[in-house]
């Protein structure tokens, strides 16, 4: 499943990452805690959440995730995008919520890892 | 790719919370560059994000030192307080004396020592209530 493939299923707005629409994601995490996501190590993985701050694109870069899905049509704030940026991360926003937009993934076909 | 060893420091201010994680973000740049394989990388960068979140939330400032040698990279994490009342506690998962606030910025939710301690190869923790803590970890190249 690719970025662009991310954003078709979930309806949702690209706030940026243009040119890392075809990158591919292997699986995903749907977390509102930052440390719950930074426990398990994914390879190119997207994170979907409703937590909008800069600490989750900071987890991001830590996590090296590609993709960060912000659901409840949550909007990242300029200062999130500049980092996005730095790190080449793509942000998506869908007006889902959390539930739906994974379900949705999980049925496409996209994983979540192993049982804890 | 791995010469002499090189120190890296990083002042910790209490509640900082726009810079937290400056420091790992830096630490893991200078890896990125020196060639350190991947998974390396991220083990150090959340073990130290962890870490850095901790002295952020928990103490009244501190000091971060990182080590790069040819063998291993060691983190050295120090505050001046108030330290950690029950460390066995402490490392157990979920549990957390953060705050509500704390909690609405994804954070405190238990899992920060038990992620450093996941993540590295070497955990050593020194605290007591009143008296500062002192963190060292290390990661095997």
């Amino acid at each position: 499943m690719t970025i662009q493939d991310i954003k078709d299923y979930l309806e949702a707005e690209l706030v940026y990452g243009e040119e890392f629409l075809s990158r591919e994601v292997h699986n995903a995490c749907g977390c509102d805690m930052m440390s719950d996501v930074l426990a398990f190590v994914k390879d190119q993985s997207v994170l979907i959440t409703g937590l909008c701050n800069p600490h989750v694109i900071r987890t991001a870069e830590m996590m090296d995730i590609i993709c960060v899905v912000f659901v409840r049509g949550k909007t990242p704030t300029e200062e999130m995008i500049e980092m996005a940026k730095e790190r080449e991360i793509a942000l998506l926003t869908s007006n889902h919520r959390m539930f739906t937009a994974c379900g949705i993934l999980y049925q496409k076909g996209l994983g979540g890892g192993d049982l804890c | 790719m791995l010469n002499d060893h090189i120190h890296l420091s990083y002042e910790i201010v209490s509640e900082d919370f726009a810079r937290a994680g400056e420091a790992a973000s830096d630490v893991k740049r200078v890896l990125k560059k020196m060639n350190v394989k991947p998974d390396i990388v991220r083990k150090v960068a959340i073990a130290l994000y962890e870490g850095e979140i901790n002295m952020v939330i928990h103490s009244l400032g501190g000091t971060i030192d990182v080590y790069i040698m040819p063998n291993e990279i060691q983190m050295k994490l120090e505050d001046i307080g108030p330290g950690i009342e029950d460390i066995d506690k402490a490392m157990e998962e979920g549990y957390s004396t953060a705050s509500e606030t704390i909690r609405n910025m994804g954070f405190g939710a238990g899992m920060g020592l038990p992620n450093m301690k996941r993540y590295v190869d070497d955990l050593d923790i020194k605290s007591g209530l009143g008296q500062g803590t002192r963190i060292t970890m290390r990661v095997i190249l």
